[in-house]
């Protein structure tokens, strides 16, 4: 990760980055909120260039600039440079440079004293990691899979929903699987891409750990995030098990028929998550799910699949919100694009994505136009397991 | 003079705190481009989304005798757009609106902040048959800034300048008036620039800001053909360059004729990509073109001093694209984020001498070089390009690519050549060389708009 230090200045500004494929619009969700190029991919780069040669100092404002960053990966998908697949590091490298500083912004900094306190970024209650649950079983040795639900799908209103609809879908499809309850640690995706290295190197081994002790061997995901990290991160500390996001459990179950949904009517537009599409390339099963069931279309919006906006939540924006507060913020902007093109559903693949959307909605007064769903919970509703 | 403080509450008042910034991170970024110009820092940066806007900004600062420049995407990489004196930059892609498509009169009528990239994707979705000159700087390069700087881009062979495909202006004058040049300014059409009316345009465009703000423009579209293709050649004798490109353009076949030129990778060194576009609404259509080429340049096949490359797919991407990524890509080419290039506007007949000259100037100062040069009008000029890649973390070098930059500029200019988008060096080279009564009219021009000098002060100063 550190190696940003000696590449950094290769970036030339040249502003590919703040585009998706065919240039119709700005798809940098940072520089789209705040328009200053300072707040785009280039910007960034080169104020941690200036930063690192002592031509700036260190300001609140310029943290803000970095931690701003969603860490979507559009950059890396459209940078013409060679260089491209590194940038993200980058900016990790950087905010870990600052995090070892002690300089990070206060939102940043209570996101990272929740997890330290609490283990995760809401500041609940470890005892209150499975409320949800409602007496979902915990896995055992000889399950076939491990639920891994997250902080979000613990603890946000809009995660334990679908966190209950998953679960009430693989029990009526006589899925082998578990969760960890009380026991389940945060992932530690967004600490990773916050820069908290140390933290995250503490919380992987947990997870490892466990894992391993419990004889796990497949786990399933609630959160995209969580998803990404178990699959690219893991395997180099140890981690040695197969990862599968729900969507690819769920399409499987359709496809050797153990789920098929009823009829429905419905006009669906899909978010796809950054950590599932642009990250690990999952763009197909979320849509074949909504595509097999009877009385859906599905309507893509403009921007989509790795050229798809990212909903603002990312690099633990959900929490620290630093690119809320107007009419240009991700997430509105998404919601508006969503309710464009006529679906009366916007459904979306990521818990993070859900409670960012869903919000949205409400602050674009679409709420009773446009339902912001978790593809968990559109098949929940249609359940017709055999 | 107002204080700092009072100055930024004015300005917070004119377009919302979200939109001014005096903060250290922001003037340091806008302070500097992706070329070799030192930087300066602006006090401000300021992004107005309306015309009104840039005019009360504009009245405050005539007020206050505060300096201001007005920026696109601040590509033209000879800081242009660095505010020489500080003041206010106004960074214009706040006013990103397309206003209207004319398809009948093929013209679009856009906002100071529109990009390349965004009028590209719209026109290909809504008016799939009409297209714009896409110059090969990056998407995000606004239309107005390339026009301002006489930009040139894939349909220049056919048209000219792209500030030529100008077809009207609105302006906010340096004093704050807002002003509409051509024939919106007695119409609602906005077709033409200027004839049949006094061609005002000219008191705006290639003035890099120093004579008002462009807030809308009229732009030319032209047909878009239904198919696209390249038709690559290679030739290794620069003496006949001038010739094959000449023949290209009697063709009147051809949408775009670039040459290339890189001593990397090694297989190319020496010779000469001849790139030749040609469009057609039919399979019928781009054969009969392919044809005409062929034959307009056979004597040369025979006498085997030019090859035909058959490209393949993955090598034809690239070559296809527009804007072309390649262009950027040529910064990481010393792996270190920067590249310049002069880019001297001449008679095509200067090619091989100034291709002579790139290679002994990269020799000279052990700098990596490439050339990319784009045939303009019927070969009324070219535009040649001695272009060096430079390594940000490395001084020396930098230092090296400038002194050959400017090596190269001085001796283009000394063979009748006038150097494009100069920097405020090349530009008083120019106008040392100027006609004197040239010179003089500039200077009654500019007094006349700007009576207090704000306006981007530093360029296009006259003594």
């Amino acid at each position: 990760m550190q190696k940003y230090v000696s590449q950094i200045h290769r970036c030339f500004r040249c502003g590919y980055c703040k585009f998706p494929t065919d240039y119709s619009s700005f798809n940098c969700p940072s520089y789209r909120r705040f328009r200053f190029d300072s707040y785009s991919t280039g910007g960034r780069l080169w104020l941690i260039y200036a930063w690192l040669k002592g031509e700036i100092e260190w300001s609140e404002h310029f943290a803000e600039i970095l931690y701003t960053c969603t860490t979507c990966k559009n950059c890396a998908e459209q940078c013409p440079m060679k260089f491209a697949p590194d940038i993200v590091d980058w900016i990790v490298g950087a905010r870990s440079d600052m995090v070892e500083k002690g300089k990070i912004p206060p939102r940043v900094a209570r996101f990272f004293e929740a997890v330290y306190g609490y283990g995760n970024p809401f500041k609940q209650l470890r005892s209150d990691r499975a409320v949800w649950a409602n007496g979902t079983k915990k896995y055992a040795p000889g399950d076939e899979y491990l639920l891994y639900v997250g902080c979000l799908g613990s603890y946000d209103e809009n995660g334990q929903k679908m966190a209950r609809s998953l679960v009430d879908i693989l029990n009526a499809s006589a899925v082998s699987f578990g969760i960890l309850g009380e026991e389940e640690e945060c992932c530690g995706n967004e600490i990773y891409m916050l820069g908290e290295t140390g933290l995250f190197q503490n919380l992987m081994e947990k997870n490892n750990q466990k894992f391993k002790e419990l004889g796990v061997s497949k786990v399933i995901t609630l959160c995209p995030h969580g998803y990404n990290t178990m699959k690219n991160i893991y395997p180099a500390s140890g981690g040695n098990f197969e990862v599968y996001h729900y969507t690819q459990i769920l399409n499987d179950l359709i496809k050797k028929n153990k789920i098929k949904p009823s009829q429905a009517k419905a006009k669906i537009t899909y978010q796809d998550p950054c950590f599932l599409g642009r990250y690990n390339n999952i763009y197909d099963e979320p849509r074949q799910i909504l595509q097999s069931i009877p009385g859906i279309k599905l309507v893509e919006m403009e921007r989509t699949r790795r050229d798809a906006f990212c909903c603002g939540g990312g690099s633990g924006n959900f929490v620290t919100d630093l690119l809320a507060g107007s009419a240009d913020s991700p997430a509105r902007i998404r919601a508006r694009e969503a309710y464009e093109t006529g679906a009366d559903t916007l459904a979306v693949a990521c818990p993070s994505c859900l409670t960012m959307l869903t919000d949205a909605v409400k602050a674009e007064d679409l709420d009773d136009k446009l339902a912001v769903k978790d593809i968990s919970q559109i098949l929940k509703e249609l359940l017709s397991a055999r | 003079m107002t204080t700092t403080s009072a100055l930024c509450d004015s300005l917070i008042k004119i377009v919302g705190k979200n939109f001014v910034s005096n903060q250290k991170e922001e003037r340091y970024f806008y302070a500097r481009d992706g070329g070799l110009m030192p930087p300066h820092e602006p006090d401000f940066v300021v992004m107005p989304k309306t015309a009104e806007e840039v005019q009360e900004i504009v009245k405050l600062a005539n007020r206050e005798k505060v300096p201001i420049v007005p920026k696109g995407a601040g590509l033209a990489l000879t800081g242009l757009v660095i505010p020489q004196r500080g003041g206010i930059v106004l960074d214009m892609k706040r006013m990103d609106r397309i206003l209207e498509v004319n398809e009948k009169a093929r013209y679009v009528v856009v906002e100071a902040g529109v990009t390349q990239g965004v009028l590209k994707s719209y026109l290909q979705k809504h008016h799939p048959h009409l297209r714009h000159s896409i110059p090969d700087s990056p998407p995000v390069a606004t239309i107005v800034a390339n026009a301002v700087i006489h930009g040139q881009g894939r349909l220049s062979q056919q048209h000219g300048f792209n500030s030529d495909m100008v077809s009207g202006l609105e302006v906010v004058l340096p004093t704050g008036e807002l002003c509409r040049i051509g024939s919106c300014s007695v119409s609602k059409y906005w077709f033409s620039k200027g004839p049949p009316l006094p061609d005002l345009s000219g008191l705006f465009l290639g003035w890099f800001g120093t004579t008002g703000i462009i807030t809308r423009l009229g732009l030319k579209l032209y047909p878009c053909k239904k198919m696209r293709d390249i038709m690559l050649f290679l030739a290794d004798k620069a003496e006949l360059i001038p010739d094959i490109m000449l023949r290209l353009s009697h063709t009147e076949m051809v949408e775009d004729v670039v040459v290339s030129a890189a001593p990397l990778p090694l297989r190319f060194r020496g010779t000469f990509w001849i790139m030749a576009y040609i469009t057609g609404d039919s399979d019928e259509e781009l054969e009969f073109k392919r044809k005409m080429v062929w034959n307009a340049l056979w004597e040369y096949f025979e006498s085997r001093d030019l090859g035909f490359l058959s490209v393949s797919p993955d090598m034809k991407a690239p070559l296809m694209s527009m804007p072309s990524k390649d262009t950027s890509r040529f910064a990481d080419v010393s792996k270190g984020g920067g590249f310049q290039y002069a880019g001297p506007i001449t008679p095509i007949e200067k090619f091989p001498a100034f291709i002579r000259k790139l290679e002994e100037v990269a020799t000279k100062y052990n700098v990596f070089y490439a050339s990319t040069t784009r045939l303009i009008g019927a070969g009324h000029c070219m535009m040649f390009s001695f272009s060096f890649s430079f390594n940000r973390a490395n001084t020396d070098e930098m230092a090296r690519a400038k002194k050959a930059l400017y090596e190269c500029s001085k001796f283009a200019l000394e063979e009748g050549g006038v150097l494009w988008k100069a920097d405020i060096y090349e530009q008083r080279l120019l106008m040392d060389k100027m006609d004197p009564n040239t010179l003089v009219l500039m200077k009654k021009i500019k007094q006349l708009l700007d009576p207090n000098g704000i306006m981007n002060p530093g360029n296009w100063e006259v003594k």
